[in-house]
C-alpha cells in the first residue's frame, strides 16, 4: 500500500519494540463506564439509536452469557479476564455530523495514514510488487470502513457501490437503514448462543461493517475494513455481517492494529459469511494487533468468532489470514457447508514471536452433498511462543461425495518455542474422501548459510525463507494485502534469533 | 480400607459393589494401600467420557455406563471351555500362558516348558509375597487416565515376566486372556521387563469360550525394555461380539532400545487400545502399527501417545481401519517432543477404509512439538475402496469380491507387512484374511 | 598486490584437525587451483574463508586487503567481495530464484553503499548473463535449485556470481556432478569472468576441469596442509602420477 513503506520506516524510528503500529492517537472520546451490566448494553444500544428489537437481541445474549463459562480448552495460557475493567464503548467525540469524509477528525485521519489504509479515495495503488510471473497490475479501487475502538468512523467510496446496488455501511447504520436485512441474517451463522466470547460480542457489539451484494452483482471492487483499537482499557467488539445474494461476488478484506499498551485488551469479534446460491465471499484478514512486548507483558487478546454459511447450491467460501500480532489468539474461521456442491477455504499463516500464543484453525463441516474444503495452514514459531493449529473436518451421514484436503506445515525457529497440530478428522459416511497431512520442519542451517553467503543479514535471509515457506497461502490474497503481509512476516520475526 | 468403603458408601451403587469386591482381591502388606489409592483416584473421574479430551469418541460412560461384578473364579467346566478356545488361537511355537476370567491357569500352560532364561510369576504370588512388596508398587502404577486406576484397584492377577541381561527368549510368549462368564468383568494386569540386551516376542490375545458374552476385560501391561533390548508386542483381540475389551499399554524404551508394537482388533463390541509409550533412553526405536477389522456395531478406538523425551529417537507409526456396517473407528495418535529431544525423527499414518454407508471413522493425529531440530509429520485418510481400481481388476477378470479382497488384504498389508517375525506376520495375515472370508 | 594471505591455519571440527597449518598467497587478479585426494581439506579450506558456522578455527589468520576475514560474519564477507560457489547448493522452497537475486544483490550493493537497482535495470542484467549460461526464464521463475537439475544448479552459482561482482570466487568442486557439455558452458562462464580485478581459487579432485579453467598457480592439498605448489604444469604431473606421492610427503 501506497504508505506502508513511509509508516514502516517512519514507525521504525520512534518505535523500539519491534512493534510497527504502537502509537497512541491523541484524541478526545465518549465512553460508556467502566464495566458490564444490562446498563451498558442498553447504553450502547441507546449511543447507536437502536430500535427495540435490537435492544432485545442484545438484552437476551447477555443473560445468556451471565450463564456461561469462559472456555479452557485451547493451548493458550492468559492472566483471567476481569469483565468489569473493561470498558466496552469508545468513540471520538464526533464535533458534529460527518457529511464526508474531510470532516472527519484529522488526528484519526492521521492514523490511518500512517497505518497505510487508503482512506482518502486512493484509486491508484503504487508501488505493489506484480504477483509471481504476473504482468503489471490494472488499477484497483478498495472501498475501506475505518473502525477507531468501537465506531466505524468513515465508510468511502459508498456512491459508487450504490450505483451496483451494493449496500456497505457500518453495522450500526444498517440496524436503522436495513433492519429487514439485519433481521433476516444476523445471528443465523453465529447464534447468540454459540460460544462464551460470541455470546458477550451479541451483548456488547458496538460497531464493524455490514455489507449486502445484490443477486447478480460482481462487486466492483474490494471492500475492507480496518479496526484500531486506541483507547486505554478498551474492548472491541465489532461484528461484521456479510451477504452475497445468488450469483454474487464479493472480496473483503480486514486488517487490524492497536497502540501499544502494558495492559492486555480484549478483543472478541463476531464475524458472520452467508452465500446464497452460486455466490463466494472472499474474507482475507491480516491481523497485526499489539502483541505485548519482549517481556510478554501487555498485547491484544483476540478471541474471535469467524464463520461462514454455504448456504446456497455450488457456492463457495474463501477464508485467507496472516496472523501476526495478538498476545493470544483464539480464532476458527469455519465454513458450513450446507448447499450442494458448495465448497470452503481456509488458507493460513500464523506467525508467533516473544511470548505469544496461537490456537488457530478452521472447522469445515459438510454437510450438502458433493461439497468440497481445502486447509493450508502454514505455522511459524519462534522465540518463546506457542502456536497451535487446532482443526475440524466432518461430513455429516447425508454428506454424500465430501472432499476435503488439508496440509499443515509448521516451522520452528529456536529452541524455545513450540509449534503443535491438533486435526479432528471425522468422516460419518463411505463416500467422503479426506486427506488431511502435516509436517514439522526448522530453517535448514544450510540454507541460511547459503543465503549469508550471498550476502543476505540473518534476518533477512529468515524473512525471505519464511516467505517461501509461506508462498502458498500469499499468493491467495489480494495484491494489495500480498506485499503488506510479506512486510509484516519480515518484520514479525526479528529479534527471532540471536 | 475401612474409610475408602465408608467413603464408597457414599457413592454410587456402582462404587460400592467394587469396593466391596477389594476385599478379596490379593495383596499384602503395602498392596491394600495401594489399591485403595487407586480406586479413590477412579472415584474421583469416575468413567471417562466425552468431554475428557483423550476420550472424546469413546465415551464410556454412554457406551457402558457401569462396570459389571468381578467375575468368579473359574471352575473346572470354565478351564475345560477355556482349554479348547485357547488351542485355537495357539500361535506356532509359542510358550502358552493363559489367564481365565482374569486369574492365572498354570494347568493350561507350557509352565514346563519355560527356558531357563525366562522367569514368570503369577501377578498373585508378586503381591501376596511380601518379600517382593516393593514390586507392588511398580507393578500397579498407575497414571491420570481412570480405567488404568481402576485397574490398579481392581487387578485380580496376570503375569510378571522377566528377562535377564544378555538374554534371547527364541519362542514367542502367547498370553492368552480367556474370558468364559457372562455379565462380569475381569481386570488383569501384566509386567513386563527386559534387563539390558535382553530379546523377546510377547504376544497377548484376547479371546472367549463358547457361551460367555456380555463381558467386560479390562487389561494393563506395564513394559519395562531396557538399554539395547529389544522387545516385540502384540496384541490381538478376538472378543465375543456383544463384549467390552479396555486394554492400556504403559511402555518405557531404554538407550538403544527396540520397541515394536502391533495391535489388532477384529471382534467385540466396544475395544479401546491404548499405548503410552516413553522413548526415554537415547538412540531408542518405535515402531507401532496396527490394524483395525470393524463390522456389525463394533466401536474400535487405537489411541497411542508417543512421548519423544530425549534426543535422537525414531518412531514410525502405520494403522489401518477397515469399517463395515455400523461400525466406528477410532483413531488418536500423539506424538509429544520435548524441548530436549532434539533430532527427533516421528512419523504417523492413519487411514480408515470405509465398507458401508453406515460405517464412521474418525481420526486425531496429533503433533506436539516444543524442539526445533526435529522431522515430524502425520497423514490421515479415509474414504471408500477406490472404484476405478476395483474396475480395472474386473476389467482383468476378478470377480468383484476378489478384487476387493485384494484391495482390502493391499491396504491393511501396508500395516502387517511391518511386523518383524515371519511366523507372526503369517498368524496376524491369516487371522486378517479369516475376517475378509466371513465378511465378504 | 595480495587479495588474500592465510598464514598457519589450523582448524577442527569436533575436536578433529582438518587444516593443520595451512599458508596461501593469492594475489588480485590470479586464478589458483587447490587439488588434493578425499579429505584432504580442501573443501573445509572454502567453508572457512567463507565463514560457515560450526568450525573452530584454533589458530592462524586470513586476512582480506589485508583485513581480518575471520572477525566478520558471512554476509559481512559476501559484501566485502568473498563468492563461494557451493559444491552441493542448497534448494529454497517458494523463494522464486530472481526474488533471492535481487534481494541478495540488493543487500550486497548496499552494504557496498551504492544504491539499489532498479526493475528494468535488474532484470537487464540479470536477462544478459542467464542467456549466456543457458538459463532458461522458467528457471527463474522457480523456486531457488527447486528440481533443478545438478548441472542446472552449478550453472546457477556461476548466474549469481556473474551478478555479485565478487572479487574472490571460490569454486568448491564446481565440476562435481557435470556432463562433459554441462561442464563446458559452467566453464565458458568462468572463464568469461575472469578478469584483472576477480581471483578465483579452484578447488578440484580431477585435473579435467582444469583443462577448461587453466589455472596461473596449483597448489597441492594433503592432510590439511599445502605440500606442494607450482604452475599450471603441476596438474599435469599429478594426472600422471596420482595423489600417492603426496600422502607420505605430508
Amino acid at each position: 500500500m501506497v504508505a506502508v513503506q513511509e509508516t514502516v520506516e517512519h514507525v521504525r524510528r520512534i518505535d523500539v519494540d519491534q512493534y510497527r503500529y504502537g502509537f497512541e492517537t491523541l484524541i478526545e472520546s465518549d465512553k460508556a463506564p467502566k464495566g458490564l451490566s444490562e446498563d451498558t448494553v442498553r447504553f450502547i444500544s441507546a449511543k447507536k439509536n437502536e430500535p427495540a428489537w435490537m435492544l432485545e437481541w442484545r438484552l437476551e445474549a447477555y443473560r445468556r452469557w451471565l450463564t456461561m463459562t469462559e472456555p479452557t480448552w485451547a493451548r493458550v495460557d492468559y492472566r483471567k479476564i476481569d469483565y468489569q475493567d473493561i470498558y466496552y464503548y469508545a468513540a471520538p467525540k464526533p464535533k458534529k455530523t460527518l457529511s464526508s469524509i474531510d470532516e472527519i477528525d484529522p488526528e484519526i485521519l492521521k492514523t490511518y495514514e500512517k497505518l497505510g489504509i487508503p482512506l482518502r479515495e486512493v484509486a491508484i495503488l503504487e508501488g505493489v510488487e506484480p504477483p509471481p510471473g504476473g504482468e503489471q497490475a490494472p488499477n484497483r479501487k478498495i472501498a475501506v470502513d475505518a473502525v477507531f475502538d468501537s465506531v466505524s468512523v468513515a465508510t468511502t467510496f459508498q456512491k459508487e457501490l450504490k450505483a451496483a446496488g451494493v449496500i456497505f455501511m457500518p453495522i450500526s447504520e444498517a440496524i436503522r437503514e436495513h433492519p429487514e436485512l439485519v433481521q433476516k441474517y444476523l445471528g443465523t451463522v453465529v447464534p447468540t448462543s454459540d460460544n462464551y466470547f460470541a455470546t458477550l460480542n451479541s451483548a456488547v457489539f458496538s460497531d464493524g461493517s455490514f455489507v449486502y451484494v445484490p443477486p447478480g452483482v460482481r462487486c466492483p471492487m474490494e471492500l475492507s475494513t480496518y479496526f484500531r483499537i486506541n483507547e486505554r482499557n478498551t474492548g472491541q467488539f465489532e461484528r461484521t455481517l456479510i451477504i452475497a445474494d445468488k450469483g454474487s461476488y464479493v472480496s473483503y478484506l480486514e486488517g487490524c492494529t492497536a497502540p501499544q499498551r502494558d495492559e492486555n485488551q480484549l478483543h472478541a469479534a463476531v464475524v458472520e459469511l452467508v452465500t446464497l446460491d452460486d455466490a463466494e465471499i472472499k474474507y482475507s484478514t491480516v491481523q497485526n494487533w499489539y502483541p505485548g512486548n519482549s517481556e510478554g507483558k501487555g498485547g491484544i487478546y483476540n478471541f474471535v468468532t469467524k464463520r461462514g454459511d454455504c448456504r446456497g447450491k455450488n457456492s463457495k467460501i474463501s477464508w485467507t489470514q496472516v496472523e501476526t500480532g495478538s498476545a493470544i489468539t483464539w480464532k476458527y474461521p469455519s465454513c458450513i457447508l450446507r448447499g450442494d456442491n458448495s465448497s470452503g477455504e481456509f488458507y493460513s499463516i500464523a506467525i508467533s514471536n516473544g511470548f505469544q500464543q496461537v490456537d488457530s484453525g478452521t472447522k469445515m463441516i459438510h454437510l450438502g452433498k458433493n461439497t468440497s474444503s481445502r486447509i493450508i495452514s502454514k505455522g511459524i514459531a519462534a522465540g518463546k511462543s506457542q502456536n497451535t493449529y487446532r482443526g475440524l473436518v466432518s461430513a455429516h451421514r447425508k454428506a454424500t461425495g465430501a472432499r476435503n484436503y488439508t496440509a499443515c506445515d509448521s516451522l520452528l525457529i529456536g529452541d524455545k518455542c513450540g509449534a503443535h497440530t491438533v486435526p479432528y478428522v471425522e468422516a460419518k459416511n463411505s463416500s467422503a474422501t479426506f486427506e488431511h497431512e502435516a509436517t514439522t520442519s526448522k530453517i535448514s542451517e544450510d540454507v541460511l548459510f547459503y543465503c549469508l553467503q550471498r550476502g543476505l543479514s540473518e534476518q533477512q535471509a529468515i524473512g525471505l525463507v519464511v516467505n517461501g515457506f509461506a508462498k502458498d497461502v500469499l499468493q491467495k490474497l489480494p495484491m494489495e494485502f500480498a506485499a503488506e503481509a510479506q512486510k509484516l512476516i519480515s518484520i514479525s520475526l526479528e529479534g527471532s534469533v540471536g | 480400607m475401612k474409610q475408602v468403603l465408608a467413603k464408597a458408601d457414599a457413592g454410587s451403587a456402582t462404587s460400592n459393589f467394587l469396593a466391596a469386591a477389594l476385599e478379596r482381591l490379593p495383596g499384602a502388606g503395602l498392596v491394600p494401600h495401594i489399591r485403595a489409592r487407586a480406586f479413590e483416584a477412579y472415584e474421583r473421574a469416575g468413567l471417562p467420557h466425552r468431554r475428557m479430551e483423550a476420550w472424546r469418541y469413546t465415551d464410556l460412560r454412554a457406551l457402558i455406563s457401569e462396570v459389571l461384578p468381578l467375575a468368579p473364579r473359574p471352575d473346572a467346566a470354565a478351564l475345560a471351555r477355556a482349554k479348547a478356545s485357547a488351542r485355537r488361537v495357539a500361535v506356532d511355537q509359542a510358550v502358552k500362558l493363559v489367564l481365565v476370567d482374569g486369574i492365572f491357569a498354570p494347568e493350561l500352560s507350557d509352565l514346563g516348558e519355560l527356558e531357563n532364561e525366562l522367569h514368570v510369576q503369577s501377578l498373585r504370588e508378586v503381591l501376596e509375597n511380601s518379600a517382593t512388596g516393593a514390586m507392588a508398587g511398580l507393578v500397579l502404577s498407575t497414571t491420570d487416565d481412570a480405567v488404568i486406576s481402576l485397574n490398579a484397584a481392581m487387578a485380580s492377577d496376570g503375569l510378571v515376566i522377566s528377562i535377564a541381561e544378555g538374554n534371547t527368549i527364541r519362542r514367542p510368549i502367547q498370553i492368552v486372556q480367556v474370558a468364559t462368564g457372562s455379565s462380569v468383568s475381569a481386570f488383569t494386569r501384566s509386567y513386563l521387563q527386559l534387563d539390558k540386551g535382553a530379546h523377546a516376542t510377547v504376544v497377548q490375545s484376547f479371546i472367549s469360550a463358547e457361551g460367555a458374552s456380555g463381558y467386560q476385560a479390562n487389561d494393563v501391561l506395564i513394559a519395562l525394555a531396557g538399554d539395547e533390548a529389544s522387545l516385540s508386542h502384540l496384541r490381538i483381540a478376538a472378543d465375543a461380539a456383544d463384549a467390552v475389551n479396555i486394554s492400556s499399554g504403559i511402555i518405557a524404551v531404554g538407550t538403544r532400545a527396540k520397541l515394536d508394537l502391533f495391535s489388532m482388533t477384529c471382534s467385540g463390541s466396544i475395544n479401546r487400545y491404548q499405548g503410552f509409550v516413553t522413548l526415554g533412553g537415547e538412540g531408542s526405536k518405535l515402531s507401532a502399527n496396527g490394524v483395525n477389522l470393524i463390522k456389525d456395531k463394533l466401536h474400535a478406538d487405537t489411541t497411542i501417545v508417543v512421548d519423544h523425551a530425549v534426543p535422537h529417537c525414531t518412531s514410525r507409526q502405520k494403522f489401518r481401519a477397515v469399517v463395515d456396517d455400523c461400525g466406528r473407528s477410532v483413531f488418536q495418535g500423539r506424538i509429544v517432543v520435548r524441548p530436549v529431544a532434539q533430532k527427533t525423527v516421528a512419523s504417523l499414518s492413519t487411514r480408515a477404509l470405509l465398507l458401508s454407508d453406515q460405517a464412521e471413522a474418525d481420526n486425531k493425529p496429533e503433533l506436539e512439538i516444543s524442539a526445533d531440530n526435529v522431522t515430524c509429520s502425520h497423514g490421515a485418510t479415509s474414504g471408500a475402496l477406490d472404484g476405478n481400481l476395483v474396475f480395472y481388476l474386473r476389467a482383468r477378470g476378478l470377480s468383484d469380491k476378489d478384487a476387493q479382497m485384494l484391495l482390502i488384504k493391499a491396504f491393511i498389508g501396508e500395516s502387517i507387512e511391518e511386523i518383524f517375525a515371519d511366523n507372526l506376520r503369517d498368524f496376524v495375515t491369516a487371522q486378517a484374511e479369516h475376517w475378509l472370508q466371513e465378511r465378504l | 598486490m595480495t587479495l588474500l594471505e592465510i598464514q598457519d591455519l589450523h582448524v577442527g571440527v569436533d575436536s578433529r584437525e582438518i587444516i593443520r597449518g595451512l599458508d596461501l598467497m593469492v594475489n588480485a587478479g590470479e586464478v589458483h587451483a587447490i587439488m588434493g585426494p578425499n579429505g584432504s581439506g580442501k573443501s573445509t579450506l572454502s567453508h572457512v574463508i567463507a565463514g560457515k558456522p560450526g568450525y573452530e578455527v584454533t589458530g592462524g589468520q586470513i586476512l582480506f586487503r589485508g583485513e581480518d576475514l575471520l572477525e566478520m560474519e558471512p554476509n559481512e564477507r559476501a559484501a566485502k567481495g568473498v563468492f563461494l560457489a557451493f559444491q552441493y547448493p542448497v534448494e529454497i522452497p517458494g523463494v522464486t530464484t530472481m526474488n533471492f537475486l535481487r534481494t541478495a544483490l540488493n543487500a550486497q550493493r548496499k552494504a557496498r553503499g551504492r544504491g539499489e537497482l532498479s526493475t528494468p535495470e535488474f532484470l537487464k542484467k540479470v536477462r544478459e548473463v542467464a542467456g549466456s549460461l543457458n538459463i532458461t526464464r522458467d528457471m527463474l521463475k522457480r523456486g531457488v535449485n527447486v528440481g533443478f537439475s545438478g548441472g542446472e544448479k552449478k550453472r546457477n552459482e556461476v548466474l549469481q556470481m556473474a551478478l555479485f561482482e565478487p572479487s574472490l570466487c571460490i569454486l568448491d568442486e564446481i565440476d562435481s556432478g557435470l556432463d562433459i557439455d554441462a561442464l563446458r558452458i559452467v566453464a565458458s562462464g568462468i572463464n568469461g569472468l575472469r578478469s584483472p580485478e576477480r581471483t578465483m581459487i579452484v578447488i578440484t579432485h580431477y585435473q579435467r576441469l582444469l583443462h577448461y579453467i587453466v589455472p596461473d598457480y596449483v597448489h597441492v592439498m594433503s592432510k590439511g596442509r599445502v605440500v606442494k605448489s607450482g604452475g599450471k604444469e603441476l596438474a599435469l604431473e599429478l594426472e600422471a602420477c596420482g595423489y600417492a606421492q603426496f600422502e607420505t610427503a605430508a
